[in-house]
């Protein structure tokens, strides 16, 4: 078992663009089941590496079967990819793609809603299962360890940060998704909380989140209702100042729930344990574990 | 990014939004001129990227700006007592078209400092000449866009003139949000019942349609991330009008909007727009003395939050980007640099699409190109992160390496100090 990506995973790539080229060649290094590529000025039924490259999402779903895709073409043409994804039905996209227009995510938010996949990003790192090989992304594979914990994360880098704390420690993950960035994303954090809440692999789950709009309220709700494992939660931008956009399109203060302390009262009401410090998501994990001896040392 | 209040009305005129008539200007002689073609009764509105104009103060020097601003914070209730219609705020109301070329004077060249400019103000470089009204009933109405939803929401009050988070705060039922659906978009007549339930009067109810359809047909063409008119106003006439509008167009659209003819970089910082222009992802200046350079938006705010919970202060954010060009780290390192309060710099790359290599290299030859003497503390981890450290070794600079982020923030607040 694991979340979303796993040993069955079979990948489309969209967009083979020279950032396209080199994540995938690392992915395929990584030990994922790479299938097919999209890219329209390749000569369609071209190899490239082990895969053949199609000009549209349609004939390599057609040839090859994928189940996830992944998307890096840039962002005036993400949306226009993400379209062509649902249309050929693919079940899971993944869009990697930073500075996509927020009023193109309103128009493939209301496609999601009737279609038969399930989007996750944009402006996301993608997902990984250690345990598979199966990194469907752009995040470093040499930090990672098979394990037992999930790592749910607005933010790509602290991915990377809060895995290399719990695999220094010796604690492995079961799977790791990014869900984005903006303030329009295909898959909350809420509902990648549930993910892990049914994995079978997972024993408890890291939720990092940071300033602007209610993502982390709504995983509160969540975790308060429903969550049968423990999770430990970060919350970034305690020191940022309001008004101002840091960096992600989501991450701006613009109101009373979106500051980090109302995040992090409403995470910590709900049952999670809070790592107040970005540098101490591993070591407050170990003591979960510890505590609800799901740890042997 | 932000545009100017007449930039805003243009364009909420060309989507069918009722709004008084104007002209905006840049002289004195322009405003009287203006004003005279106005009928001589009119508003003269300074122009900047910050509310709270009628409630500010100005200052003619920028050495002044930063002890009004402390003036206006410590007392905000008595300063605003003494405002409306008073020749103080960046916004007057004039009898005739000589006392607007006066007060124009008085104003343009001058630094404009409210409760949102922050204490270095605002320079005020134009001013929007309107007609006057005498005003009935004040309103809000804003399109933003609902993350959770998915899709913009139309929100509206009957308290119009005040900031609406405190409205929210002070009676929520005030506020109605309304959720739109993209594929019917907002009609007039939603438009119409909206007003019906702001309980506006009858005479107005057909205009109202017609200015709550416009802002959200404006909202949709502009790549909009925010539409506010605030207030909308019925006039003693029964006449609706927009009276002031904000617009936040979406950086991530400005591929496709008019960017060149919008954008006013004056009103922002200049480091700012040098990193831009330089490729770096974000920065933003902040008050402290530990230089930030930082991949991603996540880990860099993570950075300034370890670094102030380890006693420290951030002299700035920066997300770099994704680091694929040498020349990027270079002037990285040079714009924090320039910041004269900085006394140390923090560099946190943790590469996935990133890469280390790139950075160690960058470092190394801005330190060498710009002659840099603050300590640079360095944490480099992810990819390619043995050659980015064998860089690093081999340059023979002084860098002051550390394993982990608790480690590079204890390490950069104690060389800030020495």
């Amino acid at each position: 078992m694991s979340v979303l990506v796993g040993r069955s995973t079979r990948v489309l790539i969209q967009g083979l663009g020279g950032e396209g080229q080199n994540q995938i060649r690392r992915s395929l290094d990584y030990g994922t089941n790479v299938v097919a590529g999209v890219h329209p000025s390749f000569r369609g039924g071209t190899k490239f590496e082990s895969f053949p490259v199609f000009n549209t999402a349609e004939e390599a779903v057609a040839k090859t079967k994928p189940n996830v895709s992944i998307i890096f073409v840039p962002a005036p043409g993400a949306a226009d990819a993400i379209f062509e994804n649902i249309a050929a039905e693919i079940p899971l996209i993944i869009c990697i793609t930073e500075g996509v227009p927020v009023q193109d995510m309103v128009a493939v938010r209301a496609a999601l809603a009737q279609s038969k996949s399930r989007l996750i990003g944009p402006n996301c790192p993608g997902l990984i299962t250690p345990s598979a090989k199966c990194r469907v992304g752009i995040m470093p594979p040499a930090v990672f360890k098979p394990g037992r914990v999930g790592v749910v994360s607005r933010s790509g880098t602290l991915v990377y940060e809060a895995v290399d704390q719990l695999t220094r420690l010796g604690i492995g993950q079961s799977s790791c998704v990014g869900v984005g960035g903006d303030p329009i994303i295909g898959t909350s954090q809420a509902e990648a909380l549930e993910m892990f809440n049914n994995d079978k692999a997972t024993d408890a789950v890291v939720l990092i989140g940071e300033i602007g709009g209610t993502a982390e309220q709504a995983s509160a709700a969540y975790i308060k209702r429903h969550m049968q494992k423990p999770v430990v939660a970060f919350v970034a931008g305690a020191t940022a100042p309001p008004g101002r956009r840091m960096g992600h399109a989501g991450a701006i203060i613009e109101g009373a729930s979106g500051i980090a302390a109302a995040k992090i009262k409403a995470l910590s009401a709900a049952g999670a344990v809070i790592s107040k410090s970005p540098a101490r998501i591993g070591v407050t994990m170990q003591k979960v574990l510890r505590e609800k001896k799901l740890l042997k040392d | 990014m932000k545009i100017h209040e007449y930039q805003a009305k243009d364009l909420l005129a060309t989507h069918g939004v009722p709004v008084p008539r104007g002209v905006a200007v840049t002289t004195a002689r322009e405003a009287k001129r203006a004003a005279n073609d106005l009928g001589g009764k009119v508003v003269v509105k300074a122009q900047i990227h910050a509310g709270g104009r009628g409630k500010g103060r100005l200052v003619a020097k920028q050495a002044q700006t930063a002890a009004m601003y402390a003036k206006l914070e410590a007392s905000p209730a008595t300063m605003e007592g003494a405002v409306k219609g008073s020749r103080v705020g960046g916004v007057r109301l004039v009898g005739s078209a000589d006392r607007a070329q006066a007060e124009a004077k008085k104003i343009l060249g001058n630094f404009l400092v409210t409760h949102q400019t922050g204490p270095a103000g605002k320079k005020v470089q134009r001013l929007l000449i309107e007609e006057q009204f005498a005003i009935a009933d004040e309103y809000y109405a804003a399109v933003l866009i609902d993350g959770a939803l998915g899709t913009p929401v139309m929100i509206v009050s009957r308290e119009g003139g005040q900031a609406i988070e405190e409205v929210a705060a002070r009676d929520p039922k005030a506020i109605l949000r309304v959720p739109i659906d993209p594929s019917e978009g907002f009609p007039a007549y939603r438009g119409r019942q909206l007003a019906k339930q702001l309980k506006m009067p009858h005479a107005t109810i057909f205009q109202a349609g017609a200015l709550f359809a416009g802002l959200y047909r404006a909202f949709l063409a502009s790549d909009a991330s925010m539409a506010e008119i605030n207030p909308f106003v019925v006039t003693a006439d029964n006449r609706v009008l927009a009276v002031d509008a904000k617009v936040t167009i979406d950086d991530n659209a400005a591929f496709r909007q008019p960017v060149a003819t919008l954008r006013d970089k004056s009103e922002e910082e200049p480091m700012e727009i040098m990193a831009e222009e330089a490729g770096i992802g974000s920065y933003i200046k902040l008050d402290g003395n530990i230089g930030c350079m930082v991949n991603g938006a996540g880990l860099a705010m993570a950075t300034m939050d370890t670094i102030k919970l380890a006693g420290g202060e951030p002299a700035n954010f920066l997300d770099i980007g994704t680091v694929n060009r040498v020349e990027l780290v270079v002037e990285a390192t040079h714009i924090i640099n320039l910041d004269p309060n900085v006394k140390a710099i923090l560099v946190n790359i943790f590469g996935g699409m990133a890469r280390v290599d790139v950075v160690a290299e960058g470092l190394v030859a801005a330190i060498k190109k710009y002659r840099i003497k603050h300590p640079i503390i360095a944490r480099l981890n992810g990819s390619n992160v043995e050659e980015g450290r064998r860089i690093i070794e081999a340059s023979g600079l002084d860098f002051i390496l550390a394993d982990d982020l608790g480690e590079a923030a204890r390490k950069a607040v104690k060389a800030a100090r020495a």
